[in-house]
């Protein structure tokens, strides 16, 4: 039951993308509702599937690498729900949309869904720090998704060839303000995650440590740099992609350690 | 009752022809003179035309004599220049009219505006009655229907608005940005007006002559700077308008780098407007600057109006959902109306049934 809500949610976003693609390919792209509208009954329904298997597994559901993979996708629609509006960043979403997609779409096809036997208690103080830390990934998603949107409006800026797409997207100094935020409020989620795994209570695996904290240090050195004024805008936008990235896959890391040898 | 328009446009007639029809009638003589029950003038820099409605056919000529400034004795002699819609087809020009697809400059809204003041003064007047009131109000819900479901209207199509344009692409609000302007020739002018009308509150103008550098910045409500600072400015400004006659690029890269060194998260919008250029094109590799020259900014131009062009298709098909929908309603109400005259129900007055 709960697969098939979170199949109509890949459904919703996938309706975004190629909403968003046909309007692009037809020059008569209109941003606004149909694409909020989409990535927010998918969020619903990204909800209601988190909600039945929370209840199902009596604990947050970030127990295997597909549920780790949903709830990701579910902090970035998130995010976009807070920030998109709020920011007039609304063909944002049609940004979001396609990443949603891949990774639910990977997280149903792929044989990830594998069920734990869980026989120990929850640990609260886990379940705070993965959320905490994943909804720092949505973040962090966001401030790539916004990036890769200024390099695009910056280039065809350069280049002075402008597309359709120029007059849709927000100036680059709304780009640059919204990564900016998104970097902040990214940075603070994942310091509070890396603080909370402390708390855990069981020895946390060193490479994985080693790991967060070397993201932590490069989302650090971002920001200083943001703030020192040691980078340009593109410089930084360049970085929150390369900073994903990198956080992606210490991600598929982490979860993929913790398969190996799960912590209760 | 038929629908018709007659006229002119630079689609078939020079602005010699057009300016011997434009500006002695008036809706309320053509009424007048030619006999139908409703007409509307339309005329612009562009067109000039007649939107009538009449029970019989009213020639050609006919309209074409009410129109014309001296009286011509050939009859025919207006003939050739003169388009006429009826029916369906005058619907469907008027929408496309009013909509900007019928404009030389595709998607233009001004036509909007002046169809909108042409209808006021019929109907003042009382020329324009019932029908064509009908058929005007659904031509400005179908101009705004189309633009506000394509891209027909997009993008700029003139070096001012196309500078605004990308300023406000790269900045958002304008009324916070700095702009000076290096040169005070025709264009910068106009630049530096089309920035002030969108918000631009800051606006320093130099030139080499103080007076006429005084003289544009009492013209656009700016303020005059020393010709001697207009280097040091680029450390603090945001937009740069620069039109001198200056024989050498005056900004280069070696010149710009150590302006820029503090303000690296701050964008540096261009606009060389000047032949031979004020600034030398490799700045534009420099990061967080955005150079256009005059040909860039036609380029952007020209890429508008293509863009403008492609949306033509969308428009025509709201424009032919419309025509349909109106002539079958228009249809469905001199039906209704020829019943009610043969068997007028009790209390209905004679206006109620010209309403439709």
């Amino acid at each position: 039951m709960d697969r098939y809500l979170l199949i109509v949610s890949t459904v919703c976003f996938l309706a975004a993308v190629v909403h968003t693609a046909i309007e692009l390919r037809a020059g008569v792209f209109r941003p606004l509702r149909f694409n909020f509208f989409a990535v927010g009954l998918g969020f619903i329904f990204q909800t209601a599937f988190l909600s039945l298997r929370g209840h199902e597994l009596e604990r947050c559901p970030l127990t295997n690498l597909f549920e780790v993979f949903i709830f990701l996708a579910w902090s970035v629609a998130a995010i976009y729900m807070l920030v998109g509006p709020g920011y007039r960043l609304s063909l944002m979403g049609a940004f979001t949309a396609p990443l949603v997609v891949v990774l639910q779409v990977f997280a149903l096809i792929a044989p990830i869904d594998i069920r734990h036997p869980v026989k120990l208690p929850a640990n609260p103080w886990l379940e705070f720090h993965a959320s905490i830390s994943l909804l720092a990934y949505g973040a962090f998603a966001l401030a790539c998704i916004a990036g890769v949107m200024y390099l695009v409006q910056e280039r065809q800026l350069k280049t002075h060839q402008l597309h359709s797409i120029f007059y849709h997207l927000p100036p680059l100094s709304d780009l640059f303000a919204a990564i900016t935020r998104l970097l902040w409020w990214g940075f603070a989620l994942y310091t509070l995650g890396i603080v909370s795994g402390f708390f855990t209570g069981h020895p946390l695996p060193r490479p994985q440590v080693v790991a967060a904290i070397g993201i932590w240090l490069l989302y650090a050195a971002i920001l200083q740099g943001r703030h020192l004024r040691w980078f340009a805008p593109k410089r930084v936008a360049v970085l929150c992609i390369i900073g994903f990235s990198a956080a992606l896959t210490l991600l598929w890391g982490i979860t993929f350690t913790a398969e190996m040898h799960p912590i209760p | 009752m038929t629908v018709f328009c007659i006229g002119l446009s630079h689609h078939t007639a020079n602005v010699a022809t057009r300016e011997q029809f434009a500006g002695s009638a008036t809706a309320e003589s053509i009424v007048r003179e030619a006999g139908c029950p409703e007409a509307l003038l339309l005329t612009t820099c562009n067109r000039v035309e007649v939107y009538g409605v009449s029970h019989k056919r009213i020639s050609t000529d006919e309209i074409a004599r009410c129109l014309t400034k001296t009286p011509i004795r050939d009859p025919h002699y207006y003939a050739p220049p003169f388009y006429r819609y009826e029916a369906e087809k005058c619907v469907q020009h008027l929408f496309r009219v009013a909509s900007g697809l019928d404009s030389m400059v595709v998607g233009e809204s001004e036509i909007l505006g002046q169809a909108k003041k042409a209808y006021e003064l019929a109907r003042k007047s009382g020329a324009a009655g019932p029908y064509l009131h009908r058929l005007f109000q659904r031509a400005f819900r179908v101009a705004k229907q189309v633009r506000t479901h394509t891209d027909i209207a997009r993008g700029a199509v003139s070096v001012g608005s196309v500078a605004v344009d990308l300023a406000q692409r790269i900045f958002g609000r304008l009324s916070d940005c700095k702009v000076l302007v290096l040169g005070a020739g025709e264009m910068s002018e106009r630049t530096a007006r089309a920035l002030i009308s969108r918000g631009v509150t800051d606006l320093r103008v130099t030139n080499r002559s103080m007076d006429r550098a005084c003289e544009l910045a009492r013209a656009v409500g700016g303020r005059s700077i020393p010709f001697e600072t207009w280097e040091t400015q680029c450390r603090e400004i945001d937009i740069f308008i620069t039109s001198t006659t200056s024989e050498t690029p005056l900004l280069t890269t070696e010149k710009l780098a150590p302006l820029l060194r503090d303000r690296l998260d701050h964008p540096l919008f261009i606009i060389d407007i000047a032949v031979p250029r004020d600034v030398d094109p490799s700045v534009n590799e420099m990061e967080g600057v955005y150079l256009y020259d005059i040909d860039s900014i036609r380029s952007v131009a020209e890429q508008s109006l293509e863009l403008r062009r492609q949306q033509v298709v969308a428009a025509e098909a709201i424009i032919a959902e419309h025509v349909t929908d109106f002539v079958d309603s228009l249809s469905r109400g001199l039906n209704d109306a020829a019943r009610k005259t043969e068997h007028p129900l009790p209390g209905e007055n004679s206006l109620r049934a010209s309403e439709l």
